[in-house]
Protein backbone atom coordinates (compact mmCIF):
# COMPACT_ATOMS: atom_id res chain seq x y z
CA UNK A 1 0.00 0.00 0.00
CA UNK A 2 0.83 3.42 -0.80
CA UNK A 3 2.44 5.61 2.05
CA UNK A 4 0.96 8.51 3.21
CA UNK A 5 3.12 11.70 2.68
CA UNK A 6 4.56 12.57 6.49
CA UNK A 7 2.85 10.25 8.16
CA UNK A 8 4.86 8.11 10.52
CA UNK A 9 2.48 7.21 13.43
CA UNK A 10 3.08 6.45 17.07
CA UNK A 11 3.60 2.69 17.32
CA UNK A 12 2.57 1.20 20.29
CA UNK A 13 5.10 -0.73 22.54
CA UNK A 14 5.57 -4.55 21.48
CA UNK A 15 3.66 -5.95 23.86
CA UNK A 16 0.84 -3.95 23.59
CA UNK A 17 0.93 -3.62 19.77
CA UNK A 18 0.47 -7.94 20.01
CA UNK A 19 -2.78 -7.16 21.80
CA UNK A 20 -3.99 -4.74 18.86
CA UNK A 21 -5.96 -6.31 16.44
CA UNK A 22 -5.68 -4.87 13.39
CA UNK A 23 -6.67 -1.35 12.81
CA UNK A 24 -7.09 -0.63 16.72
CA UNK A 25 -5.47 2.14 18.64
CA UNK A 26 -4.61 1.66 22.51
CA UNK A 27 -7.15 3.60 24.40
CA UNK A 28 -6.88 4.83 28.52
CA UNK A 29 -9.92 6.08 29.04
CA UNK A 30 -13.31 4.25 28.44
CA UNK A 31 -15.09 6.07 25.65
CA UNK A 32 -18.98 5.83 25.62
CA UNK A 33 -20.55 4.90 22.34
CA UNK A 34 -24.59 4.35 22.06
CA UNK A 35 -27.22 4.91 19.47
CA UNK A 36 -29.60 7.06 21.95
CA UNK A 37 -29.83 8.48 25.24
CA UNK A 38 -29.04 6.35 28.29
CA UNK A 39 -32.16 4.65 29.99
CA UNK A 40 -32.00 4.96 33.86
CA UNK A 41 -33.34 1.70 34.86
CA UNK A 42 -34.26 1.27 38.64
CA UNK A 43 -33.31 -2.30 40.71
CA UNK A 44 -36.59 -2.36 41.31
CA UNK A 45 -37.95 -2.00 37.49
CA UNK A 46 -34.80 -4.49 36.51
CA UNK A 47 -35.70 -7.86 35.81
CA UNK A 48 -33.43 -10.45 33.35
CA UNK A 49 -35.29 -12.87 31.14
CA UNK A 50 -33.67 -16.29 29.74
CA UNK A 51 -36.38 -17.35 26.34
CA UNK A 52 -35.87 -19.86 24.19
CA UNK A 53 -37.71 -18.87 21.10
CA UNK A 54 -40.75 -16.81 21.82
CA UNK A 55 -40.83 -18.62 25.58
CA UNK A 56 -39.59 -17.23 28.72
CA UNK A 57 -38.06 -20.37 30.58
CA UNK A 58 -36.62 -17.99 33.94
CA UNK A 59 -37.13 -14.89 34.98
CA UNK A 60 -34.99 -13.00 37.59
CA UNK A 61 -35.72 -10.20 39.74
CA UNK A 62 -32.41 -7.63 40.89
CA UNK A 63 -32.48 -9.82 44.33
CA UNK A 64 -32.49 -12.73 42.52
CA UNK A 65 -29.97 -12.39 40.10
CA UNK A 66 -27.44 -10.66 42.66
CA UNK A 67 -28.03 -14.22 44.41
CA UNK A 68 -26.39 -16.43 41.11
CA UNK A 69 -22.78 -17.35 41.76
CA UNK A 70 -20.15 -14.55 40.12
CA UNK A 71 -17.43 -14.13 38.48
CA UNK A 72 -14.36 -11.69 38.20
CA UNK A 73 -12.50 -11.60 35.28
CA UNK A 74 -10.12 -9.31 33.44
CA UNK A 75 -10.17 -8.72 29.40
CA UNK A 76 -9.09 -6.53 26.63
CA UNK A 77 -11.90 -5.03 24.92
CA UNK A 78 -12.37 -3.49 21.24
CA UNK A 79 -14.85 -1.32 20.29
CA UNK A 80 -15.50 -1.06 16.28
CA UNK A 81 -14.96 2.55 16.50
CA UNK A 82 -11.17 1.50 16.78
CA UNK A 83 -10.21 1.89 19.94
CA UNK A 84 -8.96 -1.02 22.20
CA UNK A 85 -8.84 -0.87 25.99
CA UNK A 86 -6.37 -3.66 28.08
CA UNK A 87 -6.81 -5.36 31.24
CA UNK A 88 -10.55 -3.94 32.08
CA UNK A 89 -11.98 -5.80 34.82
CA UNK A 90 -15.36 -7.20 35.51
CA UNK A 91 -17.59 -8.94 37.68
CA UNK A 92 -20.77 -10.80 36.74
CA UNK A 93 -22.45 -14.04 36.27
CA UNK A 94 -21.24 -16.31 33.95
CA UNK A 95 -23.58 -17.68 31.22
CA UNK A 96 -22.53 -20.89 31.61
CA UNK A 97 -23.72 -20.42 35.28
CA UNK A 98 -26.82 -18.76 34.04
CA UNK A 99 -27.82 -21.73 31.91
CA UNK A 100 -27.23 -23.92 34.79
CA UNK A 101 -29.24 -21.60 37.46
CA UNK A 102 -31.74 -22.16 34.08
CA UNK A 103 -31.73 -25.67 34.31
CA UNK A 104 -30.33 -25.98 30.63
CA UNK A 105 -27.14 -28.43 30.51
CA UNK A 106 -27.27 -27.36 26.85
CA UNK A 107 -27.50 -24.49 24.50
CA UNK A 108 -30.95 -25.10 23.23
CA UNK A 109 -30.28 -23.65 19.95
CA UNK A 110 -27.06 -22.35 17.87
CA UNK A 111 -27.93 -18.60 17.76
CA UNK A 112 -28.63 -16.03 20.42
CA UNK A 113 -30.39 -12.77 20.72
CA UNK A 114 -29.65 -10.49 23.43
CA UNK A 115 -32.26 -8.06 24.54
CA UNK A 116 -31.71 -4.58 26.23
CA UNK A 117 -34.13 -2.40 28.23
CA UNK A 118 -34.00 0.64 25.01
CA UNK A 119 -34.96 -2.09 22.62
CA UNK A 120 -31.19 -2.82 21.51
CA UNK A 121 -30.53 -6.27 20.23
CA UNK A 122 -27.27 -8.15 19.31
CA UNK A 123 -26.95 -11.56 17.93
CA UNK A 124 -23.99 -13.66 19.45
CA UNK A 125 -23.75 -17.59 18.53
CA UNK A 126 -24.55 -19.67 21.83
CA UNK A 127 -21.09 -21.40 21.43
CA UNK A 128 -19.80 -17.65 21.91
CA UNK A 129 -21.46 -17.35 25.15
CA UNK A 130 -20.21 -20.26 27.04
CA UNK A 131 -16.80 -21.99 28.07
CA UNK A 132 -16.14 -18.97 30.26
CA UNK A 133 -15.97 -16.57 27.26
CA UNK A 134 -19.31 -14.19 28.46
CA UNK A 135 -20.90 -13.01 31.05
CA UNK A 136 -23.87 -10.71 32.68
CA UNK A 137 -21.78 -8.10 33.78
CA UNK A 138 -22.72 -6.44 36.95
CA UNK A 139 -19.58 -4.58 38.56
CA UNK A 140 -16.93 -2.72 36.24
CA UNK A 141 -13.73 -1.83 38.45
CA UNK A 142 -14.76 -2.91 41.36
CA UNK A 143 -17.95 -0.72 41.63
CA UNK A 144 -21.41 -1.03 39.72
CA UNK A 145 -21.51 -0.08 36.42
CA UNK A 146 -22.65 3.63 35.84
CA UNK A 147 -25.77 3.62 33.38
CA UNK A 148 -23.44 5.45 30.86
CA UNK A 149 -21.58 2.35 30.45
CA UNK A 150 -24.61 -0.40 30.47
CA UNK A 151 -25.54 -0.38 34.16
CA UNK A 152 -27.18 -1.69 35.89
CA UNK A 153 -26.44 -5.10 34.06
CA UNK A 154 -24.78 -5.18 30.46
CA UNK A 155 -23.72 -8.35 28.68
CA UNK A 156 -19.58 -8.79 28.26
CA UNK A 157 -18.33 -11.05 25.10
CA UNK A 158 -14.66 -9.18 25.19
CA UNK A 159 -14.26 -11.32 22.11
CA UNK A 160 -16.21 -9.21 19.91
CA UNK A 161 -16.72 -6.10 18.83
CA UNK A 162 -18.05 -4.19 21.85
CA UNK A 163 -21.39 -3.56 20.39
CA UNK A 164 -21.84 -7.08 21.16
CA UNK A 165 -21.71 -6.34 24.80
CA UNK A 166 -25.01 -5.18 24.62
CA UNK A 167 -25.72 -2.44 27.68
CA UNK A 168 -28.63 -1.95 29.88
CA UNK A 169 -29.42 -6.11 29.35
CA UNK A 170 -32.91 -7.22 29.71
CA UNK A 171 -32.53 -11.11 28.37
CA UNK A 172 -31.03 -13.20 25.89
CA UNK A 173 -32.80 -15.22 23.57
CA UNK A 174 -32.35 -18.69 22.10
CA UNK A 175 -32.66 -18.28 18.16
CA UNK A 176 -33.02 -21.62 15.96
CA UNK A 177 -31.62 -18.73 12.93
CA UNK A 178 -29.25 -15.82 13.46
CA UNK A 179 -31.37 -13.19 13.45
CA UNK A 180 -29.32 -9.78 12.81
CA UNK A 181 -29.78 -7.28 15.22
CA UNK A 182 -29.60 -3.23 15.59
CA UNK A 183 -26.33 -2.73 14.32
CA UNK A 184 -26.31 -5.33 12.27
CA UNK A 185 -29.01 -4.53 10.13
CA UNK A 186 -27.55 -0.88 10.14
CA UNK A 187 -24.28 -2.53 8.13
CA UNK A 188 -22.20 -3.89 10.98
CA UNK A 189 -20.81 -7.20 10.55
CA UNK A 190 -22.79 -10.21 12.16
CA UNK A 191 -20.29 -12.16 13.91
CA UNK A 192 -17.87 -9.37 14.73
CA UNK A 193 -14.32 -10.37 15.36
CA UNK A 194 -11.44 -8.08 16.02
CA UNK A 195 -8.76 -10.38 14.86
CA UNK A 196 -10.64 -10.84 11.29
CA UNK A 197 -11.32 -6.98 10.83
CA UNK A 198 -15.12 -7.88 10.88
CA UNK A 199 -16.43 -4.79 11.03
CA UNK A 200 -18.98 -4.03 8.72
CA UNK A 201 -21.63 -6.34 6.75
CA UNK A 202 -19.30 -7.21 3.83
CA UNK A 203 -15.95 -8.03 5.45
CA UNK A 204 -14.98 -11.55 4.81
CA UNK B 1 -33.22 -0.92 6.66
CA UNK B 2 -30.46 -2.65 5.81
CA UNK B 3 -27.54 -0.73 4.84
CA UNK B 4 -24.52 -2.72 2.58
CA UNK B 5 -21.54 -0.84 4.10
CA UNK B 6 -18.85 -0.93 1.69
CA UNK B 7 -15.80 -2.36 1.99
CA UNK B 8 -13.46 -1.44 0.12
CA UNK B 9 -10.58 0.86 0.90
CA UNK B 10 -10.01 3.22 -1.73
CA UNK B 11 -7.48 6.08 -2.35
CA UNK B 12 -8.62 9.96 -1.46
CA UNK B 13 -6.88 12.75 -3.11
CA UNK B 14 -6.85 16.34 -0.58
CA UNK B 15 -8.24 18.48 -2.84
CA UNK B 16 -8.45 21.28 -0.57
CA UNK B 17 -7.64 21.85 3.28
CA UNK B 18 -8.81 24.78 5.09
CA UNK B 19 -9.10 25.97 8.92
CA UNK B 20 -12.57 26.05 9.87
CA UNK B 21 -11.81 27.33 13.33
CA UNK B 22 -8.67 27.27 15.39
CA UNK B 23 -8.79 23.59 16.20
CA UNK B 24 -11.06 22.37 13.45
CA UNK B 25 -10.01 21.69 9.44
CA UNK B 26 -12.12 21.18 6.65
CA UNK B 27 -10.41 18.56 4.75
CA UNK B 28 -12.08 18.08 1.15
CA UNK B 29 -11.78 14.71 -0.91
CA UNK B 30 -11.61 13.45 -4.24
CA UNK B 31 -12.47 9.96 -3.44
CA UNK B 32 -14.14 7.04 -5.12
CA UNK B 33 -16.84 6.64 -2.71
CA UNK B 34 -20.26 5.99 -3.32
CA UNK B 35 -23.04 8.56 -2.52
CA UNK B 36 -23.66 9.24 0.89
CA UNK B 37 -26.27 9.85 3.38
CA UNK B 38 -26.57 13.46 5.83
CA UNK B 39 -24.94 12.10 9.50
CA UNK B 40 -22.87 9.26 8.08
CA UNK B 41 -19.06 8.96 8.16
CA UNK B 42 -15.75 7.57 6.40
CA UNK B 43 -12.76 5.57 7.55
CA UNK B 44 -9.14 6.89 7.27
CA UNK B 45 -6.31 5.03 7.19
CA UNK B 46 -2.83 6.04 6.85
CA UNK B 47 0.16 4.14 6.21
CA UNK B 48 3.78 4.86 7.20
CA UNK B 49 6.62 4.16 5.16
CA UNK B 50 7.33 0.77 7.08
CA UNK B 51 4.26 -0.33 6.61
CA UNK B 52 2.14 0.73 9.97
CA UNK B 53 -1.34 1.90 9.78
CA UNK B 54 -3.28 3.89 11.30
CA UNK B 55 -7.36 4.35 11.53
CA UNK B 56 -10.10 6.71 12.60
CA UNK B 57 -13.03 7.57 11.97
CA UNK B 58 -14.57 10.83 11.03
CA UNK B 59 -17.94 12.48 10.35
CA UNK B 60 -18.54 13.61 6.77
CA UNK B 61 -19.99 17.64 6.80
CA UNK B 62 -20.76 18.07 3.09
CA UNK B 63 -24.06 17.34 1.82
CA UNK B 64 -25.31 14.50 -0.24
CA UNK B 65 -24.80 15.63 -3.70
CA UNK B 66 -22.08 17.75 -3.05
CA UNK B 67 -19.18 17.83 -5.41
CA UNK B 68 -16.56 16.77 -2.91
CA UNK B 69 -17.22 14.88 0.07
CA UNK B 70 -15.59 16.85 2.97
CA UNK B 71 -14.42 15.36 6.51
CA UNK B 72 -14.13 18.18 9.32
CA UNK B 73 -11.57 17.42 11.64
CA UNK B 74 -10.85 18.33 15.39
CA UNK B 75 -6.95 18.59 16.48
CA UNK B 76 -6.73 16.49 19.26
CA UNK B 77 -4.39 17.11 21.85
CA UNK B 78 -1.74 14.16 21.87
CA UNK B 79 -3.92 12.30 18.98
CA UNK B 80 -1.95 10.43 16.52
CA UNK B 81 -4.28 11.19 13.44
CA UNK B 82 -5.88 14.18 13.77
CA UNK B 83 -2.51 16.41 14.17
CA UNK B 84 -1.35 14.81 10.82
CA UNK B 85 -4.12 17.01 9.16
CA UNK B 86 -3.73 20.04 10.97
CA UNK B 87 0.28 20.19 10.32
CA UNK B 88 1.32 17.52 7.76
CA UNK B 89 -1.00 17.27 5.14
CA UNK B 90 -1.30 19.06 1.90
CA UNK B 91 -3.68 19.23 -1.42
CA UNK B 92 -2.62 16.42 -3.23
CA UNK B 93 -1.91 14.37 -0.47
CA UNK B 94 -3.40 11.08 -0.51
CA UNK B 95 -4.22 8.40 2.25
CA UNK B 96 -7.48 5.56 2.01
CA UNK B 97 -10.90 6.06 3.52
CA UNK B 98 -13.59 3.40 3.51
CA UNK B 99 -17.05 3.57 3.74
CA UNK B 100 -20.03 5.64 3.96
CA UNK B 101 -20.45 3.75 6.94
CA UNK B 102 -23.24 4.07 9.61
CA UNK B 103 -27.36 3.65 8.88
CA UNK B 104 -28.64 4.82 12.16
CA UNK B 105 -27.38 8.14 12.61
CA UNK B 106 -28.12 9.77 9.55
CA UNK B 107 -31.23 12.22 8.20
CA UNK B 108 -33.15 12.18 5.00
CA UNK B 109 -35.36 13.83 3.14
CA UNK B 110 -38.26 11.28 3.79
CA UNK B 111 -37.52 11.42 7.42
CA UNK B 112 -39.27 14.79 7.70
CA UNK B 113 -39.67 16.87 10.76
CA UNK B 114 -39.41 18.77 12.75
CA UNK B 115 -36.17 18.28 13.16
CA UNK B 116 -34.08 19.16 16.20
CA UNK B 117 -30.32 19.02 15.76
CA UNK B 118 -28.08 19.32 19.00
CA UNK B 119 -24.48 20.03 18.70
CA UNK B 120 -21.75 20.04 21.12
CA UNK B 121 -18.53 21.75 19.51
CA UNK B 122 -16.89 19.48 16.53
CA UNK B 123 -20.38 17.63 17.22
CA UNK B 124 -21.74 19.81 14.60
CA UNK B 125 -20.03 18.03 11.65
CA UNK B 126 -22.41 15.17 11.33
CA UNK B 127 -25.73 18.18 11.95
CA UNK B 128 -24.21 20.28 8.94
CA UNK B 129 -24.12 17.83 6.64
CA UNK B 130 -28.34 17.63 7.82
CA UNK B 131 -28.52 20.99 7.85
CA UNK B 132 -27.41 21.53 4.26
CA UNK B 133 -29.59 18.38 3.32
CA UNK B 134 -32.24 19.88 4.53
CA UNK B 135 -31.73 23.25 3.00
CA UNK B 136 -31.49 21.63 -0.10
CA UNK B 137 -34.75 19.23 -0.06
CA UNK B 138 -36.87 20.57 2.54
CA UNK B 139 -37.00 24.01 2.75
CA UNK B 140 -39.73 25.40 5.15
CA UNK B 141 -38.99 22.25 7.44
CA UNK B 142 -39.38 23.20 11.27
CA UNK B 143 -35.93 23.13 12.27
CA UNK B 144 -33.70 24.36 15.79
CA UNK B 145 -29.80 23.50 15.63
CA UNK B 146 -28.56 24.27 19.31
CA UNK B 147 -25.28 24.36 19.06
CA UNK B 148 -22.89 25.18 22.00
CA UNK B 149 -19.01 25.52 21.93
CA UNK B 150 -16.33 27.21 23.94
CA UNK B 151 -16.52 30.74 22.37
CA UNK B 152 -18.00 32.49 19.08
CA UNK B 153 -14.51 31.78 17.05
CA UNK B 154 -14.93 27.89 17.67
CA UNK B 155 -17.97 27.51 15.98
CA UNK B 156 -17.59 25.68 12.86
CA UNK B 157 -19.59 26.68 9.92
CA UNK B 158 -21.22 29.63 12.07
CA UNK B 159 -21.40 31.99 8.93
CA UNK B 160 -23.21 29.62 7.02
CA UNK B 161 -25.22 28.63 9.49
CA UNK B 162 -27.07 31.72 10.35
CA UNK B 163 -27.34 32.79 6.99
CA UNK B 164 -29.28 29.53 6.35
CA UNK B 165 -31.33 30.74 9.17
CA UNK B 166 -31.26 34.22 7.06
CA UNK B 167 -32.81 32.73 4.54
CA UNK B 168 -35.51 30.24 5.80
CA UNK B 169 -37.73 31.44 8.78
CA UNK B 170 -38.43 27.69 9.51
CA UNK B 171 -34.89 27.02 10.45
CA UNK B 172 -33.61 28.26 13.53
CA UNK B 173 -30.28 28.26 14.89
CA UNK B 174 -29.87 29.05 18.90
CA UNK B 175 -25.80 29.24 19.82
CA UNK B 176 -24.58 28.84 23.52
CA UNK B 177 -20.79 29.67 24.33
CA UNK B 178 -19.45 28.17 27.38
CA UNK B 179 -15.91 30.36 27.66
CA UNK B 180 -17.22 33.47 26.15
CA UNK B 181 -19.27 36.06 25.40
CA UNK B 182 -22.25 35.90 22.75
CA UNK B 183 -22.38 38.03 19.84
CA UNK B 184 -26.36 38.01 18.78
CA UNK B 185 -28.70 39.37 21.49
CA UNK B 186 -30.62 35.84 21.20
CA UNK B 187 -28.11 33.90 21.99
CA UNK B 188 -26.46 32.35 25.53
CA UNK B 189 -24.26 32.21 27.34
CA UNK B 190 -23.86 29.07 29.61
CA UNK B 191 -23.75 25.12 29.36
CA UNK B 192 -26.88 23.75 27.83
CA UNK B 193 -28.39 22.00 30.78
CA UNK B 194 -32.23 21.12 31.38
CA UNK B 195 -33.27 24.66 32.29
CA UNK B 196 -31.60 25.99 29.13
CA UNK B 197 -33.15 22.90 26.83
CA UNK B 198 -36.46 23.74 28.40
CA UNK B 199 -35.90 27.51 27.73
CA UNK B 200 -35.13 26.75 24.04
CA UNK B 201 -37.92 24.64 23.25
CA UNK B 202 -40.41 26.87 24.68
CA UNK B 203 -38.67 29.63 22.27
CA UNK B 204 -38.89 27.17 19.51
CA UNK B 205 -42.40 26.15 19.99
CA UNK B 206 -41.80 23.21 18.20
CA UNK B 207 -42.51 19.09 19.31
CA UNK B 208 -39.34 17.46 17.90
CA UNK B 209 -40.13 14.31 15.50
CA UNK B 210 -36.70 13.75 15.08
CA UNK B 211 -33.66 14.54 17.68
CA UNK B 212 -30.01 14.03 16.48
CA UNK B 213 -27.50 14.79 19.59
CA UNK B 214 -23.84 15.03 18.39
CA UNK B 215 -20.78 16.17 20.70
CA UNK B 216 -18.63 15.01 23.23
CA UNK B 217 -20.59 12.11 26.33
CA UNK B 218 -20.96 14.42 28.72
CA UNK B 219 -22.70 16.97 26.52
CA UNK B 220 -24.61 14.06 25.10
CA UNK B 221 -25.53 12.80 28.59
CA UNK B 222 -26.52 16.40 29.50
CA UNK B 223 -28.33 17.02 26.60
CA UNK B 224 -30.57 14.21 25.95
CA UNK B 225 -31.44 14.00 29.68
CA UNK B 226 -32.81 17.43 29.24
CA UNK B 227 -35.03 16.34 26.73
CA UNK B 228 -36.25 13.31 28.15
CA UNK B 229 -36.98 15.17 31.04
CA UNK B 230 -39.42 17.64 28.46
CA UNK B 231 -41.22 14.04 27.45
CA UNK B 232 -39.31 13.58 24.32
CA UNK B 233 -39.87 10.27 23.79
CA UNK B 234 -36.17 7.74 23.68
CA UNK B 235 -37.37 6.48 20.63
CA UNK B 236 -37.18 9.88 18.73
CA UNK B 237 -33.37 10.73 19.99
CA UNK B 238 -30.36 9.34 17.86
CA UNK B 239 -26.51 10.35 19.58
CA UNK B 240 -23.80 10.33 18.22
CA UNK B 241 -20.84 10.60 20.91
CA UNK B 242 -17.62 10.86 21.14
CA UNK B 243 -15.29 9.60 23.36
CA UNK B 244 -13.92 10.93 26.54
CA UNK B 245 -10.62 10.57 25.26
CA UNK B 246 -10.43 9.55 21.53
CA UNK B 247 -7.25 10.40 19.46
Amino acid sequence: MATTRGFFGRRPDADTAKRLPPGQYLERGFPVLSAGPTPQVAPADWSFTLKVGPRAVKRWSWEEFGRLPQTEITRDIHCVTKWTKLDTRWRGVMIDDLLAAAGLEAPPTAFTLAHSFDGYTTNVPAADLLGGRAMVALAYDGKPIPPDHGGPARLLVPHLYFWKSAKWLSGLQFTERDEAGFWELRGYHMYGDPWREQRYTDDP
Amino acid sequence: MTARAPRRWQEARIARIAPLTPRIVQVELEAPIPAHRAGQHLDVRLTAPDGYQAQRSYSICSAPGAPRVALAIERLEDGEVSPYFHEVAEPGDTFEVRGPIGGHFVWREQDGGPLLLVAGGSGIAPLVAIARHRAATARGLPTLLVYSARTWDDLAFRDELIAMEADDPAFRIAITTTRGPKVREQDHERRLDRALTAELLAGWGGTPRHVYVCGSNGFVEAATAGLLALGVPPSHIRTERFGEAGT
